[in-house]
């Protein structure tokens, strides 16, 4: 016999301690440390920084090994604390053209003042499983050089010298900021670019992919790849100027995409741009070209009808926390809603028996 | 407790607070348009009630008493869960009885025993556009609104009937609200559509999607219909299995693996205070 149920409580309470278990996994395997996986996963903590918009590695990692290394979860649990941050106030724009690279490539151009830095990358290494990590080998330093110190102006600069590439207006309009006001459309580049930076990864490959394969297609190239570290300035009032208030490693991508002209505009490349915090260079690629695909209505270009030139459809659907909780949430209960609809189906079916003529037209 | 400290009451900041309550505040002054307002990441899921829970949040005031309810039930487990975050952030009474509770937080249902003035219930809303399905972009259904332009609805509750001889929508049945806007109720089920005319506050969170709207106290909820076949609150043709009432709103039970099933009120806090009743009548 059914009686109505009780201890919904006693169950969640008893499921977390379960999950806490599980959590730890083995307790005769040594437990993780939250600098281990700062240090050691840093591009899974780069990711989480990204898409959880705040920059704190250590918070990161931290959510990384509370989430058991699900990387949507622990970007959901950075998003949450986010959000109950003061805002202390906005900091000067961040300067990328002096960032302090790590790598910084061009694959317009064979070479460019500040030259070609191949930096930390797995580009040319072959995916082959080193079984030396699981034997715990020792690892040989890398080769040491003096750093180049010499600027490394913008790849894009040079084009622009040229009236080649279509000049980037420069505004003082402060941006909207997606986590203080709601998406509205129409969306403006500023706000396009927020959502994309920290929408998920894997969407917004996907749609960048959907673009070289033919549906909006832009014709990419990387005019210029950097990864390394900017100073962040703040406007102190009392002082009447910036300071420097840390430093943040940022990577940053711009596209120069073929353009043949339009209507109004002369035959000249166009610009996509992508900007994730950490080393996160498939991130800023796709964003770079979603972005390109997204500005067909300001470059005069015909709307092809694409996914990836949808800004309504891209930016509704790039947020991996919206998205997976939204998901997720069909777990919930549904007895009420699935009862109202067994009661339609029975008396339509009903309806159809009574009368045949009709249920058999249907 | 340590924990309620690190927070602000009710979680969130004065600030969020105070832009939520200006948007409640439009919401109700415009009766049933869909009011955006920039939605806060929760500690919980999206779709699992941060609408309703932001909505909560910020018209809670430390001597209110608040009751939680999913599917009409207040042990269900996201109810459990989020009248648990209410205790722990704003450390507010709370009950499981309708007449005693000040603020009702609701998904799917509202309670049988009917609100009264000063009461609010809180829905939490999944998908606030009630056109949505038909037109996915929100940059249409925003122009549709502002025209009154609704023909597509009664186009599509016309192809209903002429497909299946009813309209088969069985929850979230769009209303109108006022003669004005057309308006998501939330998915309760069409049972509940015609009790939304009522002396309490009303109000729709929708936290993914950024919206909140509001009915304010006697205000005309009319549900879509046609003079020929005019709108039905439909239930199941049976009666509580606990209590025996034939009014409540029924969830169906699966009792065996030969087809046997019950049914029993969805509303837990109605179902118990009539099996009270009579037990004591029964010892009197």
């Amino acid at each position: 016999m059914y009686v109505a149920v009780k201890g919904g409580e006693r169950a969640i309470e008893n499921a977390h301690a379960w999950l806490a278990e599980e959590r730890r996994g083995d307790p005769s395997v040594a437990e993780l440390s939250v600098a281990q996986i700062r240090e050691q996963l840093a591009l899974a903590v780069n990711r989480v920084m990204a898409e959880g918009s705040l920059y704190d590695p250590d918070l990161a990692a931290l959510a990384i090994k509370q989430a058991r290394g699900d990387l949507i979860e622990a970007i959901f649990l950075i998003r949450a604390y986010r959000t109950t941050l003061p805002r202390l106030g906005t900091s000067v724009p961040v300067d990328t053209g002096a960032m302090a690279c790590d790598r910084r490539i061009s694959a317009t151009f064979k070479d460019a003042p500040g030259g070609q830095v191949l930096g930390p990358t797995f580009d040319y290494t072959h995916r082959l499983l080193d079984f030396m990590l699981a034997a715990e080998g020792k690892m040989t330093p890398a080769p040491q050089a003096e750093p180049r110190d010499e600027p490394m102006p913008r790849i894009t600069g040079f084009l622009n010298r040229d009236g080649l590439i279509e000049e980037e207006a420069p505004s003082d309009e402060t941006p909207p900021d997606l986590t203080r006001e709601p998406l509205e459309f129409p969306a403006n580049r500023a706000l396009r670019l927020q959502a994309l930076t920290r929408g998920d990864e894997g969407f917004v490959l996907g749609m960048a992919y959907s673009t070289q394969r033919g549906y909006g297609r832009n014709h990419p190239f990387v005019g210029e790849l950097r990864v390394g570290t900017v100073s962040v300035e703040m406007e102190i009032p009392e002082l009447g100027f910036a300071v420097a208030i840390g430093e943040i490693a940022l990577t940053e991508c711009e596209t120069v995409n073929q353009f043949k002209g339009s209507k109004t505009e002369p035959a000249q490349f166009t610009r996509g741009y992508g900007l994730a915090f950490g080393h996160s260079e498939r991130k800023a690629i796709s964003m770079a070209l979603v972005d390109r695909a997204l500005r067909w209505e300001e470059l005069g270009e015909d709307n092809a009808g694409v996914p990836a030139q949808d800004a309504e459809f891209v930016l509704s659907h790039a947020d991996n926390i919206q998205a997976s909780g939204f998901l997720e949430h069909i777990k919930l209960p549904h007895y009420v809603d699935f009862q109202s609809e067994l009661e339609l189906v029975r008396r339509i079916r009903a309806g159809a028996a009574a009368d045949p003529v009709r249920g058999a037209a249907e | 407790m340590a924990e309620a400290e690190q927070y602000n009451f009710a979680y969130l900041d004065e600030q969020t607070k105070r832009m939520i309550r200006r948007t409640v505040l439009k919401a109700l002054a415009i009766p049933g348009y869909q009011v955006p307002f920039a939605s806060r990441e929760m500690p919980m899921p999206y779709g699992w009630g941060t609408g309703g829970v932001q909505v909560t949040a910020a018209v809670l005031t430390p001597s209110d008493t608040l009751k939680v309810i999913d599917q009409g039930a207040d042990d269900t487990t996201n109810a459990v869960s989020i009248r648990k975050f209410f205790e722990k952030t704003a450390q507010v009474a709370t009950t499981t009885r309708t007449p005693a509770a000040s603020v009702i937080q609701t998904r799917h249902r509202i309670p049988e025993t009917p609100l009264a003035e000063g009461q609010i219930l809180v829905y939490q809303v999944p998908i606030p556009e009630p056109l949505r399905f038909l037109e996915p972009r929100e940059t249409e259904t925003r122009k549709m609104h502002a025209h009154e332009e609704y023909g597509l609805m009664h186009v599509k509750l016309y192809e209903d009937i002429a497909r299946h001889g009813a309209i088969v929508t069985a929850y979230a049945y769009p209303v109108r609200v006022e003669g004005r806007y057309v308006m998501d109720p939330s998915p309760i089920p069409k049972f509940d559509n015609p009790r939304m005319n009522m002396a309490a506050i009303q109000l729709f969170g929708a936290g993914r999607e950024q919206r909140i709207y509001a009915v304010p106290p006697h205000t005309g909820v009319v549900s879509l219909d046609f003079e020929d076949y005019p709108f039905e609150a439909t239930k199941a043709a049976a009666v509580c299995a606990l209590c025996g009432s034939a009014e409540s709103y029924l969830d169906e039970v699966i009792v065996d693996d030969t087809g046997g099933r019950m049914f029993v009120c969805s509303d837990t806090d109605f179902c118990a205070g009539r099996r009270g009743a009579m037990d004591a009548e029964a010892v009197a």
